[in-house]
């Protein structure tokens, strides 16, 4: 079977590595072009992508308290077990924003980022990479972010796959502004067009309910940046509830929190969480998984998501919390 | 035959100049309604104003405490309300219907739901 340089590439970054990285690698071992244009893409993108899976976690709001959960941090808790529990382990965690829940009391904000951090470094997963929301960054630029977290965008290469964290609430409104987006067209320009790319922010950078802000006001910037790839991944949070969303060859994908969940504005007409349910306080909560193990047909070139849904049988209980699987091949 | 003389001719005709600057006059010394809408954390006061289709309108905006954004994509609004000042915004409502405008400028823990409509009838 020949295999040109486009469609080798398109078939790894699709799936970070998975079932269609299975079909591929016994071609590579052969003599002539496909080893060698592995050998270019490793080379292009600082190395050729192998099978691996990573964790996106969002939406923590570590120190808010509040009708719509009265349980404060306890699902990003279980949600730190349940990645523990993984087999295999993931390689990274994706924290896509709103960290912790914003406070005006001195010192606070502090405390709760360093609350947030004794939690995250329960996770049995070293390598870490977050983004802020507006509720941690947006009322004091990002100052305090830096502080414990690092820059609030940064980009960074795992096994053949390149992820840019992208900052679109420190500005104060929903933008990402003209600094960031020279940036990423300088982080962009060393990479052909078929490099897979996994872009995470914190709000949607499309237009997917101005009304309620989750939209990024240059957010067609940022894509318009990203426009030459053709296997560019967004994961975002900020909307509380899992949503999917397709521009051209790009999957836009939400998580759900873990604190409360928005409904689906399509059905209502106010932004109000979904109510706080004392029989299942952590319905709608979770976290997404995403896999490079073999995916499934009919669609061996696409990325192999489980959506969890972290549930628990009291709310106070400490008898454990079953864990719904709901897989998904997006 | 009546003959007017030069200077009837330039006065008339200076009359008739005046008039017509005097009816621009009035027509522009009737200033658009002006709308006053305070911002502060969470909430826009009035919560709900209601504008006539084609009808010119200035949108007079404060803010009693910190910055503040007034934003609807569907109405072309896109400012920020700086406390201390005070900003003037034309608005001529072309379409009816209900429009939400929104604080898109974070202003602290209960931003994401402050926002108010204008209705276009």
């Amino acid at each position: 079977m020949a295999i040109d340089r486009r469609d080798f590439l398109r078939i790894t970054g699709l799936s970070l590595g998975a079932g269609a990285l299975y079909r591929v690698a016994p071609a590579l071992a052969g003599e002539g072009a496909p080893g060698d244009v592995r050998r270019g893409q490793a080379l292009a993108n600082g190395e050729a992508v192998t099978p691996f899976s990573f964790v996106q976690l969002s939406d923590t709001h570590v120190g808010f308290s509040g009708p719509p959960n009265p349980t404060g941090a306890a699902a990003f808790e279980r949600a730190v077990a349940m990645v523990n529990a993984l087999s295999p382990r993931p390689d990274l965690i994706l924290f896509t924003g709103d960290l912790t829940h914003d406070s005006e009391t001195p010192g606070e904000p502090a405390a709760r980022m360093r609350r947030f951090k004794e939690i995250a470094a329960r996770l049995q997963v070293t390598k870490q990479h977050a983004v802020p929301g507006e509720h941690d960054a947006g009322l004091d630029g990002g100052a305090l972010f830096r502080e414990f977290f690092g820059e609030t965008s940064s980009a960074f290469d795992h096994k053949g796959v390149h992820f840019i964290g992208l900052d679109n609430v420190s500005r104060a409104r929903p933008e990402v502004g003209p600094a960031q987006l020279a940036w990423l067209k300088q982080d962009l320009a060393r990479f052909p067009r078929t490099a897979p790319i996994v872009l995470f922010t914190h709000r949607p950078l499309f237009d997917l309910k101005p009304e309620w802000e989750w939209f990024t006001r240059d957010g067609d910037a940022v894509m318009k940046l990203l426009e030459p790839y053709e296997n560019v991944t967004v994961l975002y949070g900020h909307i509380h509830r899992e949503d999917v969303h397709q521009v051209g060859p790009v999957r836009h994908l939400a998580a759900r929190s873990l604190v409360f969940a928005f409904p689906d504005p399509v059905l209502v007409a106010d932004k109000k969480p979904i109510p706080f349910n004392a029989e299942h306080p952590f319905r709608n909560l979770g976290l997404r998984v995403v896999r490079a193990g073999p995916g499934k047909a009919p669609q061996p070139a696409a990325l192999s998501i489980d959506e969890v849904e972290l549930t628990m049988r009291e709310h106070s209980g400490t008898e454990g919390f079953a864990q719904l699987l709901r897989p998904t091949s997006l | 035959m009546t003959r007017t003389s030069p200077l009837l001719r330039w006065t008339c005709s200076a009359a008739v100049a005046l008039a017509a600057l005097a009816v621009v006059r009035g027509a522009q010394a009737e200033p658009p309604a002006v709308v006053a809408i305070t911002a502060h954390r969470f909430e826009f006061s009035p919560a709900e104003v209601t504008l006539e289709r084609g009808q010119p309108v200035v949108l007079r905006l404060t803010s009693l405490d910190v910055t503040h954004g007034f934003y609807s994509k569907q109405l072309g609004i896109d400012e920020i309300i700086e406390h201390g000042k005070v900003l003037e915004v034309p608005l001529t409502p072309a379409e009816a219907g209900r429009f939400t405008v929104i604080c898109d400028h974070f202003c602290g823990a209960g931003h994401g739901n402050m926002k108010m409509v204008i209705v276009v009838k």
